[in-house]
């Protein structure tokens, strides 16, 4: 499965699990504006995590955070390969 | 409360500004002012500006000040009444006062001309309660002088903070920013971090406080350069490596520090080399703060530390060396020390500190639940989540959709940062010799 789908289906199951409304999820949508707050933010990368084996929001590496669903994609296509 | 200097000084949220050169012939207390000199005032006012209001007009007046921390409920108000021997309550005008007391005294803004002038003054006592792990919170008492131990003078600083200043590291910001000659400006409970951001670059402002969680949020805002600190200040939580490179690559003009400090043991350092932990050579400083690692737990001594706790029948707060145990735990690699986390297992999720016993009372709750452990599991957003080892009654149970339906049951019962994230299915769970449930640290 590509990170894309990985991503949004993992952001859908967070919104369903924690009672949020999403907004619809397009690359430019900035992700704070997503309807997810910050614990559901925590709960996607453990998420991830535990898919993928990586957390780059955790690596040392990191100095931009990601600000778009888009951005966040990428993000996680980067430290996937 | 003795102001620096500065003319136009003030302390704003969205919806009030605080002139604090007014304050001389003013109040937000009016004339209920004079009636609770020499009293032990319980504070409870929902609005942050209305409470930094009182907080002003009742240091120096107040025999102590009882400061309840946002979202309290009334009915947590009885033990720290009594406790305190509260003889007063200040409560938000908006609202009925939320307990009988001799004395109600509502709290509002603007301020309202003060028709005598303030009689100074006493040395107040500032109570702020912690939770505990069950029944009634502690209560730390301080005064101005150990509350504002680590506030040096300093040019002009334009601050704000993401924290509220009724809990420990707000409250420093507020101090730093009242003791300075600059203003300060705090959020609103239902300002989201983009409409803050925006207000904050208005408002010019060079100094800014907050939790790794709030400055993760600042990080995946697109409003984060509409401000340019000249400083950055992180605590409440373990800041790690990743958020501290972040930053620097956001604002490479600030000085991005990150202090450590409790509400008992008082603000003890700030690291501004940029990287997480701390030198393990200032264990040997000889400075304001002695520093002392005992089983693990990073102990402190210093004139900044509270008091005591209040109460009849309250802990010591310092050892008679008067070392105070922060309970956060330490380990050294190389020339540096890390935090590991709490001490008993609590968990600090995005500054919330969580005691797991709490959370595996409501998952044991549930009919299918024989056993639950609960623990941190470490996070890059909010730098810890609750997760849970659980043992069910019936082996042969089938995992598939119990999982939902006990977090379910959970989110019922508790505010959904307790909430477990997830759940692990075990045979059985660790205990100690003693037989108790075998936590971390």
């Amino acid at each position: 499965m590509s990170a894309r789908l990985m991503i949004l289906d993992e952001i859908r199951a967070v919104a369903a699990q924690q009672d949020k409304t999403l907004a619809q999820l397009t690359d430019e949508l900035p992700l704070l504006d997503s309807g997810l707050d910050s614990l559901c933010f925590a709960v996607l990368v453990a998420r991830l995590e535990d898919i993928t084996g990586r957390d780059p929001f955790a690596a040392a590496g990191t100095s931009r955070y990601p600000q778009t669903i888009g951005d966040l994609i990428a993000f996680y296509d980067q430290a996937l390969v | 409360m003795e102001g620096g200097a500065g003319l136009g000084r003030a302390v704003a949220t969205r919806e009030h500004v605080l002139p604090l050169d007014d304050f001389a012939r003013a109040s937000s207390l009016g004339s209920h002012l004079a009636a609770l000199e020499g009293r032990s005032v319980v504070l409870f006012v929902r609005d942050m500006a209305k409470a930094a209001a009182a907080l002003i007009d009742l240091d120096g007046s107040a025999r102590r000040i009882v400061l309840c921390p946002p979202g309290w409920a009334p009915t947590q108000l009885g033990a720290v009444v009594r406790e305190a021997e509260a003889d007063a309550l200040v409560h938000d005008d908006d609202d009925a006062p939320p307990i009988a007391m001799p004395l109600a005294a509502p709290c509002g803004l603007p301020l309202q001309p003060l028709k005598t002038p303030r009689a100074a003054s006493c040395e107040t006592e500032w109570i702020l309660p912690t939770s505990g792990t069950s029944g009634p919170p502690k209560l730390v008492v301080h005064t101005l002088r150990t509350l504002t131990g680590a506030i040096a003078p300093a040019a002009l600083q334009q601050w704000a903070t993401f924290y509220d200043i009724r809990r420990y590291g707000g409250l420093q910001i507020f101090l730093r920013a009242l003791a300075g000659r600059g203003s300060l400006t705090l959020g609103s409970v239902d300002e989201g971090i983009d409409a803050f951001l925006i207000r904050l670059g208005r408002a010019g402002v060079t100094h800014i406080s907050g939790t790794p969680s709030h400055w993760r949020k600042v990080l995946m805002s697109a409003e984060a350069r509409r401000i340019d600190p000249a400083y950055v200040r992180l605590s409440g939580e373990v800041a790690d490596d990743a958020v501290l490179a972040a930053l620097r690559t956001l604002y490479p003009r600030a000085r991005i520090e990150h202090a450590y400090a409790s509400t008992e043991a008082g603000v003890a350092f700030a690291v501004d080399d940029g990287k997480a932990g701390f030198p393990a050579a200032w264990l040997e400083n000889d400075g304001a703060v002695r520093m002392r690692i005992v089983d693990g737990a990073l102990q402190l001594r210093s004139d900044r530390a509270a008091l005591r706790f209040l109460g009849a029948g309250a802990p010591a707060l310092a050892d008679e060396e008067g070392y105070v145990d922060t309970g956060d735990m330490v380990e050294r690699r190389g020339d540096r020390l890390f935090f590991l986390g709490r001490r008993g297992g609590i968990i600090n999720v995005g500054g919330a500190k969580i005691h797991p016993e709490e959370v595996e009372a409501a998952l044991n709750a549930h009919a299918a639940v024989r056993a639950s452990r609960v623990f941190a599991r470490a996070n890059a957003i909010t730098g810890a989540l609750v997760v849970a080892d659980v043992v069910l009654r019936d082996e042969h149970a089938s995992e598939a959709g119990l999982e939902r339906e006990i977090l379910a049951a959970c989110r019922a019962r508790l505010p959904a940062h307790m909430t477990p994230a997830r759940l692990r299915f075990v045979a059985d769970l660790p205990m100690t010799g003693a037989g108790k449930l075998a936590r971390h640290g």
